[in-house]
């Protein structure tokens, strides 16, 4: 049962980025770590909007520098490159939400590893560290792109070096980067889910009875499916499951594939939400009823 | 309730009517927590935030009991988000913004330097024994001047310079009343580049310390191959004072860096009896608010870089700004007072 098996793997896998976090009412937040996948599309995200900034700036200062005939737009200039490049991650980081707008489009945060309150110094020392993982390599490796001084040892030397501190998130468990070790701070989920209608609620869910034999056959995670499949209401796809079922339950399609899923999503939920309160979880179709 | 509930095959418990009892509060704390992440605590009413721990024990009670009964996967994502939110927002911010401005510049740093004083002395230590090494071998072969000095960075300033030029150089002639009008953008360029070599000795002490050391060290180097050509001709004291009206601060900044840098090398290396991870993070946390010190110490060194030392030419007024200056920070971080830890 190779199929058992992979949804084994599946579920395993995704138990392992799941962290305990005990709240003092003792509830367990089960915080998830992000994936290095997310972390990187954030890091790309803000990048893209801090060069978008800098040029903005850059123009605008050289419009009130030409038209000033004053250098101190100069100064206002580089400062305000050095204040960007520096504090645009502290300053978001140090928000109510602790994520820069890169983390938030991917929907996550920073949160403190020890799960108390994430302190400035924190977001300050994981954030200098970004110069030595990012901007130290990039310089390095564009100065000696331009000059052509570094010989092929030194360049060999930049890029194993910057591939060590760049790519250490993807060797420990965590994800967590150099800073992360060195404030004491993760990078985990934090998505907002729209609190979503019940799918089991309505009127088609009791247009039909099935069986018990009839709902024996799925488990949990293919009740989560069904689910996502109603949500996303996609007339095909719908067409596919609902037959896949019927094959399965030995029933004719008689009636809407909606109506059909819906009445059977509710009975199936009704029946392993029952079990669940009698302390049984069936996982999958695999497992035993 | 009852009546918005299909009757018949429905249990006395069921998820759907949990939902229907406790969605409200659900609601409302979302919106509330909404309302908090936008505009900050003065946005809510004091009705509210009474509401707001009540609102928020009740959605991790919510979560609790939907973990254990309900299998709808949005609702559970939803509440888990919810909790998330609720958490960081009510466990995470203690103290107002000014509060914890005024606590770190009346306490958390001074106390984060002090705490870093057995790096601070090994790091000036090197810096020391930079200068002393670079200075002894140039003062006896001049040729090692350019071992130390790259040529792009000396400006002529070499052991085949003039007395004249040299004097020229530290703001002593006249060419150096010309550059007036750029002053500004000199001590922006000086605070920007010596913010990003400080932010490095510090990012580099995780590797064990050492390349911290070296950093430092060649720092040291540099400067003491300056000071031997200077005081072999003759110009040693203006030298001195040239360098010390913001030397004190800039080179106090940056042994610091180092120091903070080191003190995360050494808690990788001898965590003690805690795990390496744990000392890692607290040394970092330490690191990190003198890091920020160190950033404003720069920009007090740049400021004095720039203008003080090129308005200032009288080598008198120099030393007596630059040892201020030097009593300033030596007060501020080591004369002992009463501890207002938090």
């Amino acid at each position: 049962m190779t199929a058992a098996r992979a949804n084994a793997e599946l579920r395993s896998a995704q138990a392992k980025k799941v962290r305990q976090f005990v709240t003092p009412e003792g509830v367990d937040l089960e915080l998830r770590i992000a994936s290095a996948a997310l972390r990187f599309g954030g890091l790309i995200i803000d990048l893209v909007l801090i060069v978008v900034a800098l040029i903005l700036f850059t123009l605008l200062m050289a419009w009130a520098g030409i038209s000033s005939r004053s250098t101190v737009m100069l100064t206002i200039w580089m400062l305000g490159g050095f204040v960007l490049r520096n504090f645009w991650f502290i300053g978001f980081e140090l928000g109510q939400r602790a994520a820069t707008p890169g983390k938030r489009l991917m929907g996550i945060r920073v949160v403190a590893r020890d799960g108390g309150r994430l302190t400035a110094d924190a977001v300050v020392a994981r954030n200098l560290i970004r110069e030595l993982e990012l901007f130290l390599p990039l310089t390095m490796l564009s100065a000696s792109a331009v000059e052509d001084m570094a010989s092929a040892w030194t360049v060999l030397a930049g890029v194993a070096w910057a591939l060590t501190l760049s790519l250490f998130p993807l060797f420990n468990r965590d994800r967590m980067r150099m800073g992360d070790l060195i404030a004491g701070t993760w990078v985990v989920m934090a998505g907002r889910r729209k609190l979503a209608r019940d799918m089991a609620s309505g009127e088609a869910a009791h247009a039909i009875a099935f069986g018990d034999a009839e709902l024996a056959v799925y488990g949990i995670f293919e009740l989560q499916q069904l689910e996502q499949v109603l949500r996303i209401a996609d007339a095909r796809q719908m067409r596919e499951v609902a037959d896949t079922i019927r094959v399965k339950i030995g029933r004719t399609a008689a009636e809407e594939d909606s109506v059909f899923l819906t009445s059977y999503y509710r009975q199936l939920k009704l029946r392993l939400e029952r079990q669940l309160l009698f302390g049984k979880r069936r996982e999958d179709k695999y497992a035993s009823d | 309730m009852d009546r918005a509930l299909p009757a018949g095959d429905t249990p006395a418990f069921s998820t759907a009517r949990f939902r229907a009892e406790r969605e409200a509060d659900w609601i409302a704390f979302d919106a509330l927590l909404t309302r908090l992440e936008r505009r900050g605590a003065t946005a809510l009413s004091s009705d509210e935030l009474l509401r707001l721990p009540m609102l928020y024990r009740a959605t991790l009670s919510s979560l609790s009991i939907a973990r254990a009964t309900s299998l709808d996967k949005a609702l559970l994502d939803h509440l888990e988000g919810l909790s998330i939110r609720g958490y960081f927002l009510i466990y995470g911010v203690r103290e107002s913004r000014r509060d914890r401005l005024k606590r770190y510049f009346l306490y958390d740093w001074p106390a984060a330097v002090r705490e870093l004083w057995k790096e601070t002395l090994i790091v000036a230590l090197i810096l020391i024994l930079g200068v002393a090494t670079s200075w002894l071998l140039v003062a006896h072969e001049p040729e090692w001047y350019f071992h130390f000095v790259p040529e792009g960075m000396s400006g002529g300033r070499d052991p085949r310079a003039t007395v004249e030029f040299l004097r020229g150089t530290i703001g002593h002639g006249k060419e150096a009343a010309d550059q007036e009008g750029m002053l500004h953008v000199f001590a922006t360029y000086l605070f920007t580049h010596n913010s990003r070599v400080s932010i490095m000795a510090f990012a580099l002490g995780f590797a064990f310390g050492i390349p911290t050391m070296i950093l430092e060290y060649y720092q040291g180097l540099g400067l003491g191959a300056m000071l031997a050509v200077f005081s072999a001709k003759g110009l040693g004291l203006d030298f001195g004072g040239w360098l010390f009206i913001h030397g004190t601060t800039e080179l106090f900044a940056a042994t610091l860096a180092g120091a903070a840098g080191l003190k995360i090398g050494t808690a990788v290396v001898f965590p003690g009896t805690r795990g390496r991870l744990e000392a890692a993070a607290e040394a970092g946390r330490t690191a990190g608010k003198v890091m920020v010190g160190v950033i404003i110490m720069l920009l007090a060194a740049g400021l004095l870089e720039g203008f003080g030392r090129q308005l200032i030419t009288n080598t008198g007024t120099r030393y007596a700004i630059g040892g201020v200056m030097l009593l300033f920070w030596l007060g501020y971080y080591y004369i002992p007072r009463r501890d207002k830890a938090a």
